[in-house]
């Protein structure tokens, strides 16, 4: 398990070199001068000047590089253009916000998609099993961006229940959540009945039912505890989605995580707190797929031989 | 009968494009501020918006819009992709091991992070959301058709193309790039209903196609500041994306289970 986990990190260092080489070239394709972009055309000359000084934008571009690669191992992203705060700790505080949204969201996905899932596979083929896929494909479609506003329109707006947005209590969470979880329920519920439905032919389910197991019982006493292992694989593997789904969930409901301050960077020509949300976005979902990785290895072990 | 649902909805929305203009009597542009956020009415069927303008006009013309970009990408990834994957899985060694690096990073960005990325460096615009949603859409292609082409140069016939010192363009052209193709149509078709998602979602966040260009993200946007008095500016152009992508989401489920019946 030792050499796995070592192998599989090892592994991950040039991805990760990789992003963050990415992320510094991101500066480099903005058209013109970064640092009279982001000041604006009509700023004074000695200002873009000192502003590109501040940048590190004077220097060759190999030293630039290697400052930027150093800083990130350093957990230094820069300095943020609009607030004058070092980016990190921007990031930092909004960043349980952020996993507090994720968390619930995957909450919400989960209690939905598992009992979709299940009446799928046990009622396969039939009405029941059509009308749950029809539902997950419509979950699937249901663009994040439009599901929030019609939530807000008929829970918050027609019936008054929720707040429209804002960070607070309880019930701040609930239509953030409920967008953000609806795709990854849908796919969850899919990938569930898939699961299940493998799981329902093999010998051991069979045998559960000759001992005399009802089938409600078998199914979920024995084949759904196996078949939930690619569920929880793909749960991991989908919190990038929720990450990126989080950017336009914290927009519609004006929850203040690290999705909204990368969109009001952009909008504010923030360059080094861009870059800082990106690079942390992405290295996230790196690592967090790395531990599905070790995770997946360490239940089934015929994965650390391959 | 899925199937028929979603071509029965992207034909109407194809037919809904290309004649709309001629069908629709009103100009997406031309405004009536005094009727402005009007409600549906025989004159104005889905209504008008914040500044007056004909919702159904609007309407077709970002399916224009919505349409153009998604075949734009989807084409241009599938050509880039195939032909990377194609190179990748046959000359195997380096060249693969290369590509494979710069696939797994173009993945770790996920979803349409990395196209966010770009287009917010690049200035907001119709050309850029393509170019972005291009950068991060071919490795799927790539993915499909390198996976592929690793079993399919193994065969006989492949090997005996080369045996008789076929030059390695005609073996991919001919012989190893066809049978991927059926697997290319799924993910095209898949990638259809992802393109449209990914432009209206940049256009949503005011990162993709500008004001007053009409599409279906940046009149959901401006929706969204009148959800308490004109919820149908909402309503509409959500409902419209939310179809459209369940259409291709339906087909591309229909043709993944008759390529591969296993997966239903």
């Amino acid at each position: 398990m030792v050499r796995f986990i070592v192998r599989r990190l090892i592994l991950t260092i040039p991805v990760l070199l990789g992003v963050a080489t990415l992320v510094f070239a991101l500066l480099h394709l903005v058209p013109g001068d970064p640092a009279q972009v982001m000041l604006g055309e009509s700023a004074a000359a000695s200002d873009v000047d000192e502003l590109r000084t501040r940048l590190g934008l004077d220097r060759p571009l190999p030293a630039q590089y290697l400052q930027f690669i150093r800083g990130v191992v350093q957990g230094d992203f820069g300095t943020s253009f609009r607030y004058g705060t070092p980016v990190f700790q921007e990031i930092a505080q909004r960043l349980p916000n952020t996993l507090q949204l994720a968390l619930a969201a995957m909450s919400v996905a989960i209690v939905i998609a598992i009992p979709l899932g299940v009446l799928g596979a046990l009622y396969r083929g039939r009405a029941i099993d059509q009308a749950a896929m029809t539902v997950s494909l419509v979950g699937i479609s249901m663009p994040n961006f439009w599901l929030g506003p019609l939530l807000a329109i008929v829970f918050a707006v027609g019936l008054g229940w929720l707040p429209v947005s804002g960070i607070g209590d309880w019930r701040h969470l609930v239509l953030p959540a409920v967008t953000l979880g609806a795709a990854l329920a849908a796919i969850l519920a899919r990938m569930t009945r898939a699961s299940l439905i493998e799981e329902l032919r093999e010998l051991y389910v069979l045998a559960a039912r000759a001992r005399g197991l009802s089938q409600t019982r078998a199914v979920l006493r024995h084949a759904l505890r196996n078949s939930l292992i690619p569920v929880v694989t793909i749960l991991g593997l989908q919190f990038g989605a929720v990450l990126t789904g989080t950017i336009i969930t914290e927009t519609i409901f004006a929850w203040p995580g690290v999705g909204r301050l990368l969109i009001q960077a952009i909008n504010f020509r923030d360059y080094p707190l861009i870059q800082g949300c990106i690079l942390f976005i992405a290295s996230t979902y790196v690592m967090v797929n790395l531990l599905v990785d070790l995770a997946y290895g360490w239940l089934d072990p015929r994965i650390r031989y391959e | 009968m899925t199937r028929r649902i979603g071509l029965a909805i992207i034909g109407l929305t194809v037919f809904a494009a290309v004649c709309g203009p001629w069908l629709v009597p009103h100009d997406p542009d031309v405004q009536a501020l005094a009727q402005r956020l009007a409600g549906p009415s025989w004159a104005h069927p889905l209504g008008l918006d914040e500044l007056g303008r004909d919702i159904l006009a609007r309407l077709v013309a970002g399916a224009r819009i919505s349409l153009g970009v998604g075949l734009t990408v989807v084409s241009i990834s599938a050509c880039v992709g195939i032909l990377v994957g194609a190179v990748a899985g046959y000359a195997g060694g380096l060249v693969d091991t290369v590509i494979g690096r710069v696939m797994d990073v173009l993945l770790a960005f996920p979803g349409i992070l990395l196209a966010i990325a770009l287009v917010a460096v690049l200035g907001p615009s119709l050309t850029n959301v393509v170019l972005a949603l291009v950068v991060i859409g071919w490795v799927g292609y790539a993915r499909v058709v390198r996976g592929q082409v690793l079993k399919i140069r193994e065969l006989e016939y492949v090997q005996a193309a080369r045996a008789l010192g076929a030059p390695v363009w005609r073996i991919l052209w001919q012989h190893v790039v066809p049978p991927t193709l059926p697997a290319v149509t799924v993910q095209a078709t898949l990638g259809m209903a992802g393109s449209i998602i990914a432009e209206a979602s940049l256009s949503f966040l005011g990162l993709g196609v500008q004001p007053p260009t009409p599409s279906w993200g940046t009149m959901l946007d401006a929706g969204r500041a009148h959800l308490f008095d004109a919820p149908h500016l909402t309503l509409i152009p959500g409902l419209a994306i939310a179809m459209l992508v369940l259409g291709f989401n339906f087909v591309g489920d229909a043709l993944r289970d008759r390529i591969d019946p296993r997966a239903t």
